[in-house]
């Protein structure tokens, strides 16, 4: 069975990129727009692997994390947030807040997939 | 499986976020503490510039780094947000939008420029570089690892198996793991992680190699890595690995916590959080898709109508049925059309924000730009053409309309003009109004323009109206100066052409010193409506049901009587009215009983006289062709059930000349 996968970002552009690349990679793509609807889709089902972004509207990424990491349900799965270069100091609060790992934009779909495989193992 | 274009996507996105960007910062320059608004602006130009280099527009994505890199001081408020600095950003706004439409223009000069006003804006430039990581020196190396993870990873989504895979992909790996921390079962955490790895690994890769199957759990992890039988040459790579123990002491958890948190984006206020939802759950759809919907739900409407003929002639009762359930999905099919086809003027009013912004700064006037009525719903196809008048009519308001600050005070009047724009629908039409509280027309200098330019004759009895309308003819200008914004007479023509192939009026009020209002009525919609088909001699006309009032039968007694002058008295008034069969020069005998249908474009009102009122029936639009595009009295055509053409008639254009007509009756006494 394919791992599933959420992936919650503000940008339609990026939503669509991770969404073929992930895809053509052979994994099932959730979309969320923000951090609120991603909890909403938590809440709504399991995922295998979750890819957020940070900078959202309604709920940032790191809300997010941290609210996901309250959540028994979702014990222990990893989180790749999306970042730039710029973001340096909020890398360290998101793994704070419970991230697994990071890509940093821009990002080359093949990049994205790679790490997917190098969290999820498979 | 298929996916839509991301470059395309990300253009439209691009476009929504610039538009985002403009109204932020024009809100922004209304009240410069809104910390909101900097917020948004900020997150708007950190999107773009991300997602423009995801996409490849590079020169984006540096040019807007720097306007992302203002506005995130200004957030920290290590600057404050001034005019200047939103002035120089709303250029910028421009210049990205430059660079999404043209990526490969040669834009270097003006960004440069741009740039420069931006560092001016900020006082001071601000450069951010960071020196890449330098690389290791590879070679075949023998490393020592003993890494151990933080307590948390696992239940933090880290899983240590794939990072043992990923070692072993390295090269050739010996693993080994020290369970001594495992406590005792009662003591166990089963979401906590106890075993440390000791690993032997052969490989071609550097260092750096293993730095980076651990890059996330980097800065909290035990890693120590050393380097056994260093390699031939060994130079530094070695010597700065090999004795030190790198090791990265787990950054104190406490530490972290206690560090004050870069505060989450402040909860936007409910209004945007809406507008958020909203536009979430939209589905884009490009214009071009939605026409050919259209397009297909015309055919269906005129095959269905075709359908109801047949079945309506026809005995058979479940033909009849079948038909009349056809009639009644066409019908609500052609409803759910039209109303994905409506948008908010909202779109539309928007960017007068930053054009009257523009204007005012141009002209050295203070402009207040009100909106009101921004939820009216129009036909994407409608806003869009609806642009460009606009312009024209908000740009001669500033310009012409609006006095300095100085005569306005002279006048006594508040220093800042007033222009109101505002829409809202009233029966099948939309009117939109641009009111200006500037000093007016000036009548007479319009009389004595059209004058002294052959339009009208000399001391020509004309209403205000008419005069007003002459402002719409070419080359007409009553501007005395030409400046660079309006008055060499070209763009009214244009509004009134525009708004004429829209099937649409304008309404020109004005009083001297107080200002100016312009009406535009314009249809809502332009594919299919609701008509009212008729019969006049032997053709058959549609008449769009939203301008007819009433129906009457024309009493014999005014047919004899108003032989010569064609008036009929409704209720009191008297309402002009134009004989159809005259006007199409039929030729045949009229029906004994003829009708009257009242038609009005809102206070006026010209009645058609007609042989026979066959019905309602739904109209598909269908252009007229270049050859009878100046035949005013038809606005389009439309295929009937059996095939044949009808003709539509242009109300506006009736009931002009049914005022003319009164017009110059009462003139003649």
């Amino acid at each position: 069975m394919s791992a599933s996968i959420l992936t919650v970002d503000d940008s339609a552009s990026i939503r669509l990129t991770t969404r073929v690349a992930l895809s053509n990679a052979g994994y099932q793509i959730t979309e969320a727009v923000d951090g609120l609807d991603g909890i909403a889709k938590l809440k709504a089902s399991q995922f295998d692997l979750i890819v957020t972004d940070l900078n959202m509207p309604n709920m940032d990424g790191l809300t997010m994390i941290r609210e996901l990491r309250k959540m028994p349900a979702h014990m222990g799965v990893p989180v790749i947030f999306l970042t730039t270069e710029s973001d340096n100091d909020i890398k360290q609060e998101a793994k704070a807040a419970g991230a697994t790992g990071w890509l940093t934009k821009p990002f080359d779909p093949e990049s994205l997939v790679k790490i997917v495989r190098k969290v999820l193992g498979r | 499986m298929s996916f839509p274009d991301p470059i395309a996507v990300f253009r439209t996105e691009a476009a929504e976020l610039l538009e985002q960007i403009e109204a932020g910062l024009l809100d922004l320059n209304v009240n410069l503490g809104d910390k909101d608004q900097v917020d948004a602006v900020f997150r708007g130009l950190h999107t773009l510039k991300g997602s423009g280099a995801m996409f490849g527009f590079d020169a984006l994505a540096a040019f807007t780094h720097h306007c992302e890199t203002a506005f995130d001081r200004v957030r920290k408020g290590e600057v404050p947000a001034t005019r200047e600095l939103v002035t120089a950003v709303l250029e910028a706004k421009d210049h990205m939008r430059a660079l999404v439409d043209t990526p490969n223009g040669d834009h270097e000069a003006t960004g440069e420029a741009l740039l420069a006003n931006l560092r001016a804006a900020v006082d001071g430039a601000n450069s951010s570089g960071a020196g890449s990581p330098a690389k290791a020196a590879p070679g075949q190396n023998h490393f020592k690892i003993r890494f151990s993870l933080p307590q948390n990873a696992m239940a933090n989504g880290t899983n240590p198996l794939p990072l043992l895979d990923e070692l072993r992909e390295l090269g050739e790996c010996k693993i080994v793991a020290d369970r001594s921390a495992i406590p005792s079962l009662e003591l166990l955490a089963p979401t906590d992680l106890y075993v440390s790895w000791e690993v032997e690994l052969l490989t071609t890769q550097p260092r750096s190699a293993i730095d980076d199957v651990f890059i996330f759990v980097m800065d909290e992890m035990q890693l120590d890595v050393v380097t056994v039988e260093p390699p031939l040459a060994a130079r530094t790579p070695a010597k700065s690995a090999a004795p030190v123990a790198e090791a990265l002491p787990a950054a104190a958890p406490q530490a972290v916590a206690a560090a004050p948190a870069v505060p989450p984006a402040p909860a936007a206020p409910a209004l945007v959080d809406a507008k958020q939802k909203k536009t979430s759950e939209n589905v884009r759809v490009p214009a071009e898709k939605l026409d050919e919907l259209m397009d297909r739900v015309g055919e269906l409407v005129i095959a269905q109508s075709r359908l109801s003929q047949l079945a309506g002639g026809s005995g058979d009762l479940q033909l009849r049925a079948v038909s009349e359930d056809v009639e009644r999905l066409s019908g609500e099919l052609r409803d759910t059309m039209m109303v994905l086809r409506m948008v908010p003027v909202t779109q539309l009013f928007g960017r007068f924000r930053r054009l009257v912004h523009d204007l005012a700064h141009e002209t050295g006037k203070t402009i207040e730009l009100l909106t009101e009525g921004e939820t009216t719903e129009v036909d994407k196809s409608v806003i869009e053409r609806l642009a460009d008048p606009l312009v024209h009519l908000v740009r001669n308001s500033c310009d012409h309309g609006l006095e300095t600050p100085e005569e306005r005070r002279a006048a006594g009047k508040p220093e800042a003009g007033h222009i109101l724009l505002s829409a809202r629908q009233q029966a099948g039409e939309v009117i939109i109004t641009i009111k200006d509280d500037g000093r007016g027309i000036n009548k007479e200098r319009v009389r004595a323009k059209a004058e002294s330019s052959g339009l009208i004759a000399p001391n020509a009895n004309l209403t205000d109206q008419e005069l007003y309308q002459l402002i719409f003819q070419p080359g007409f200008s009553t501007a005395q100066t030409v400046t660079n914004l309006s008055g060499r007479g070209v763009g009214m023509d244009v509004v009134k052409r525009t708004i004429d192939a829209l099937r649409g009026t304008i309404n020109v009020t004005s009083h001297v010193g107080k200002g100016s209002e312009i009406s535009l009525a314009i249809p809502l919609t332009l594919a299919i409506i609701d008509g009212l088909l008729v019969r006049v001699g032997d053709g058959r006309y549609v008449i769009p049901l939203s301008a007819v009032e009433e129906c009457l039968e024309l009493p014999i007694e005014e047919d004899m009587r108003s032989r010569g002058r064609s008036f009929i008295s409704l209720r009191d008034s008297l309402v002009p009215f134009l004989r159809l069969r005259d006007l199409f020069r039929t030729g045949t005998k009229p029906d004994p009983f003829q009708k009257v249908v009242v038609i009005s474009t809102g206070s006026e009102r010209v009645g058609l006289v007609v042989d026979q009122i066959i019905g309602d029936h739904q109209t598909v639009i269908k252009g007229m062709s270049k050859l009878h595009h100046d035949v005013a009295t038809f606005s389009g055509a439309t295929i009937l059930g059996d095939g044949d053409v009808a003709l539509i008639l242009d109300v506006g254009h009736l009931v002009a000349e049914g005022q003319q007509q009164e017009a110059h009756l009462r003139a003649a006494g």
